[in-house]
């Protein structure tokens, strides 16, 4: 079987002014999101208690509500299913977190004694905040590193073009994240990362196809070089994501809440991935100027010609 | 062409039995178990514990399946939880308080992958449930304790060696010290500086001003942290955990985790304590109702007593909590009361010798201090000189009050306060749910790749799909022989390095198409396509590695986990991804003329 049996390149750098208007759309879409709404930090980041409890039977989430009444702020919500329930309680300064939780089971024990603690997780500020500081330097560690390592094993201008290409992506998932205001954890954070360096596999696919291709295809011109790379690699492209991504549906629907926008983080960073990384990367590759000076010597040259 | 030399078959086949062996305990499951340990260096853990406990078990009437003894502790497993349950209690009530008798689970591989090293991963406590905590000590708490404390032993000092002195108090870290002549100042400055090698003594006029140099700062912080973890230890001994991690992070945090602990408010209470003990003298030569309309003494601090009685007392330390030895429950010999033994160290029993002989009818506080609220559990009248070292508690206690108390002070005091500052505890049935969870993801999601793979590529499809099969069981056994915390984020990891293992596949697959299109024999395809796809799935591998390196370095708690799952992952799937999907297809397609491949 064979779903892509293409006998001419699909000449992609012709659609370069087309794709680049998308993604900027998209992109300025994304930061403009993240500017308006800002993301929706789990507790990870800001602080807080996250309680799960989870009854024998399906539970009223107004009377839980009229029971917790006491404690400014609280949130109380349905967790999956109707018998579990989430509760959240911001930041207190003058009580500890670790004792709110057990005020609140305890509260809720008296209400309804078949309730079960089944997650209790308090984040203090000061933790919060080194774990902001240290998403967002693992985020630049993460860039430099591949920027660093692309630099040495391709060229500066594919190194240059795969970051670019990569952290739109991220902005772009993190502009969903804002958008529909799902909750920002810390799995979705290393999912981000994952994903970042997952996509760069895709430019470097494509890279590797083009510096061939400078090699072997003496007469062309630079967009036709990256179009055939891009063409003959799409077959690769779309079935190594198409895997991946079934692995990922797997765990949208089998790993319950705990994993549901850590896999979703990864959808749409696969989705986007695809896209970026051989219509965003490979344009700027071309803006950016390289040519086939850049990987074949001189001293070569003449000895072929 | 297209063979494998044998060596190198041998070391693919090898490395795959050994994968297999290590990967074998995760399949056996887990029994229920009661570990018991010693927390008394006289108890020891040996073969007459064994024959104690086989006793005592056989006596009640209590099947076990195995009894397996390692240097620390003794583990027996059961059936079913009931009997574990059952055999705990019946166990600690047996052996006395020299044991801990904790509850916990043991693998039911056979003992002959028990002896290989071979054991099953270890489960994160999201997985496995428990209680994660880390605390943070107040290091600005425990150099103010050690000023206090210096403070104490310099006046004393001055006393002692009768030089006069007009005034000496604590300014947030540094003692001021006054003097009505140049003469007094001048001895008091050398015999501070003899008997205090940690202070730096800077005078001006009439005053001395003394602080701590910066290595003796150092020097308390990493004594309190210390002494911090060694009595978060005693207590959590106290709890009965089997496998508790109590670790230091960073310069001044402490991370606790108490797998499998239930009663994790019990817990919380024990582990959140942040008691410190002081014993102060009581004022009783000023008047208390003077003081709470405002008229504080000099020196002095107004306290509560446990009944509510406001009562004054002396703001020098006479002795802290860190010279306690011991401590037991018990009752007042005369009165019958609960009351609460005392055991002092050397320099403990010296300093209340000294003091009681200086105070005999006069009273002396014992303060707890909680999150800077100090309160007076006791003040005793002192009747006599107390020499030994042993000291007796007694007054407003219940036997239960003398309990917690002596348990308390027996487990040692902190060096400084410490805060909760992030917890995560889960419990057990969501961690059962997050394994099958984990386990369903990883199953369907291999499932549907397979499935695609071999309708996609027929025969080198089904090859690529034993290859990730390959790549499961040798991330499974690495995981399990580098006992790596296997979390929820972790499984999702073993999920995702599969998903993208199959990259490299699909890179060898589509590579070997391509050859067989510019027309070369299936053959040189098949050698063309691994030689050629080799360099971009290394290239395409280090990204992702990169990635994990830095999870791994920033990445706290479950994140952590993930990365490590990622970072091994991509390395297994290197070795069975290139080497195993070859040595396959060298099998069935090498040393023979082949007019087709089987590659769809």
């Amino acid at each position: 079987m064979e779903f892509f049996r293409i006998k001419k390149d699909i000449p992609f750098m012709s659609y370069g002014k087309f794709t680049t208007v998308i993604s900027l759309v998209t992109f300025i879409a994304a930061v403009f999101m993240l500017a308006t709404r800002g993301l929706h930090f789990g507790i990870d980041f800001t602080g807080g208690t996250v309680m799960e409890v989870h009854y024998a039977h399906p539970v009223d989430i107004e009377k839980v509500r009229s029971t917790l009444r006491a404690l400014p702020d609280v949130s109380v919500q349905n967790f999956g299913t109707s018998q579990d329930i989430l509760v959240r309680l911001p930041l207190k300064a003058d009580v500890s977190g670790a004792k709110q939780s057990e005020v609140v089971l305890a509260d809720l024990k008296s209400d309804d004694p078949t309730v079960q603690m089944r997650r209790v997780e308090f984040v203090g500020p000061q933790v919060g905040k080194e774990l902001v500081n240290n998403g967002s330097l693992a985020l630049l560690l993460v860039s430099m590193g591949i920027m660093g390592y692309l630099a040495i094993r391709f060229e500066w201008r594919f190194a240059l073009a795969a970051i670019i290409a990569n952290l739109h992506d991220v902005v772009i998932i993190l502009g969903f994240f804002s958008f529909f205001q799902w909750e920002f954890s810390l799995p979705v954070l290393a999912a981000v990362l994952a994903v970042l360096g997952y996509s760069v596999n895709e430019s470097v696919v494509v890279f590797d196809r083009i510096r061939e291709n400078f090699r072997l295809m003496r007469k062309s011109s630079v967009p036709e070089i990256i179009n055939n790379a891009i063409t003959r690699t799409m077959s690769r492209t779309i079935i190594t994501h198409g895997c991946t991504q079934l692995m990922v549906t797997s765990m949208l629907f089998f790993g319950g809440e705990a994993l549901h926008y850590f896999a979703l983080a990864l959808t749409i960073g696969i989705l986007f991935g695809i896209y970026s990384s051989v219509l965003v990367a490979s344009p700027i590759v071309m803006w950016l100027g390289v040519s086939r000076a850049d990987f074949v010597k001189p001293e070569k040259k003449l000895e072929a010609s | 062409m297209n063979r494998y030399p044998l060596w190198k078959n041998l070391i693919i086949g090898l490395v795959l039995v050994i994968g297999l062996l290590y990967s074998l305990p995760n399949f056996f499951g887990e029994a229920p178990a009661v570990q018991i340990s010693s927390v008394n260096p006289s108890a020891k853990v040996d073969s007459a514990l064994m024959t104690k406990v086989e006793a005592l078990l056989k006596a009640a009437g209590t099947p076990f399946d195995g009894m397996y003894e390692d240097p620390a502790s003794l583990k027996v497993s059961f059936k079913s939880t009931d009997l574990q349950l059952k055999a705990k209690d019946l166990i600690q009530n047996g052996i006395g308080q020299d044991y801990v008798v904790a509850l916990n689970l043991i693998s039911r591989s056979p003992s002959w992958l028990r002896s290989l090293g071979a054991l099953p991963m270890y489960l994160g406590l999201d997985l496995r449930g428990g209680v994660h905590f880390l605390m943070q000590v107040d290091m600005k708490a425990a150099i103010t304790m050690a000023m206090d404390r210096n403070l104490g032993e310099i006046r004393a000092d001055l006393r002692d060696a009768d030089v006069r002195y007009s005034g000496i108090s604590r300014q947030g870290d540094e003692l001021d010290l006054h003097f009505d002549d140049k003469d007094s100042m001048g001895k008091a400055k050398d015999e501070i500086s003899r008997k205090f090698p940690d202070l730096l003594l800077t005078s001006s006029g009439l005053g001395i001003t003394a602080q701590l140099k910066p290595e003796a700062r150092t020097k308390i912080q990493e004594f309190a942290i210390q002494q911090n973890i060694t009595t978060l230890r005693n207590r959590v001994n106290e709890l009965g955990v089997a496998e508790p991690i109590i670790q230091q992070q960073g310069q001044d945090r402490v991370v606790v985790e108490l797998p499998g602990v239930q009663d994790t408010a019990k817990a919380k209470d024990i582990l959140g304590r942040t008691a410190t003990l002081e014993i102060h003298m009581v004022d009783d030569e000023h008047d208390v109702k003077a003081a709470i309309a405002g008229q504080i003494p000099f020196g002095d601090a107004l306290l509560k007593e446990r009944g509510g009685e406001p009562i004054l007392v002396k703001k020098n330390v006479v002795l802290t909590g860190e010279h306690i030895n011991d401590a037991q429950p018990g009752f007042d010999n005369r009165t019958g009361e609960p009351a609460v033994h005392i055991n002092l160290d050397g320099t403990g029993s010296r300093i209340f010798k000294q003091v009681t002989a200086d105070n005999v009818g006069k009273r002396m506080a014992i303060l707890l201090i909680e999150k800077g609220i100090a309160e007076v559990v006791t003040a005793p009248v002192i009747r006599e000189e107390i020499g030994g070292g042993r000291v007796q508690i007694s007054g407003h206690m219940t036997t239960g009050e003398a309990h917690d108390v002596a348990l308390l002070l027996r487990a040692g005091a902190l060096a400084a306060p410490m805060e909760i500052i992030e917890e995560r505890t889960v419990g057990p049935s969501l961690g059962a749910d997050n394994i099958k969870k984990g386990f369903d993801s990883t199953l369907f999601g291999f499932i549907a790749i397979s499935i695609f793979m071999t309708i996609y590529y027929l025969l080198f499809g089904f090859v690529s799909v034993v290859a990730l099969g390959a790549n499961l069981l040798l991330l499974v056994a690495v995981l399990s022989l580098l006992q790596a915390t296997l979390t929820l984020p972790g499984m999702a990891g073993i999920a995702l390095t599969l998903g993208m293992a199959i990259d490299a596949n699909v890179l060898i697959n589509e590579r070997i198409r391509d050859e067989i299109r510019n027309g070369n024999t299936p053959q040189a395809a098949i050698n063309a396509g691994y030689e050629r796809a080799f360099g971009t799935i290394l290239d395409s591998n280090i990204t992702t590695l990169i990635a994990g390196i830095a999870l791994f370095i920033f990445g706290s708690g479950p994140v952590k986990g993930f990365a490590v799952v990622l970072c091994l992952g991509i390395l297994t799937s290197m070795f069975s991804a290139v080497l195993v999907s070859r040595a396959i297809v060298n099998f069935a397609y090498g040393r023979r003329r082949v007019s087709k491949l089987m590659i769809g």
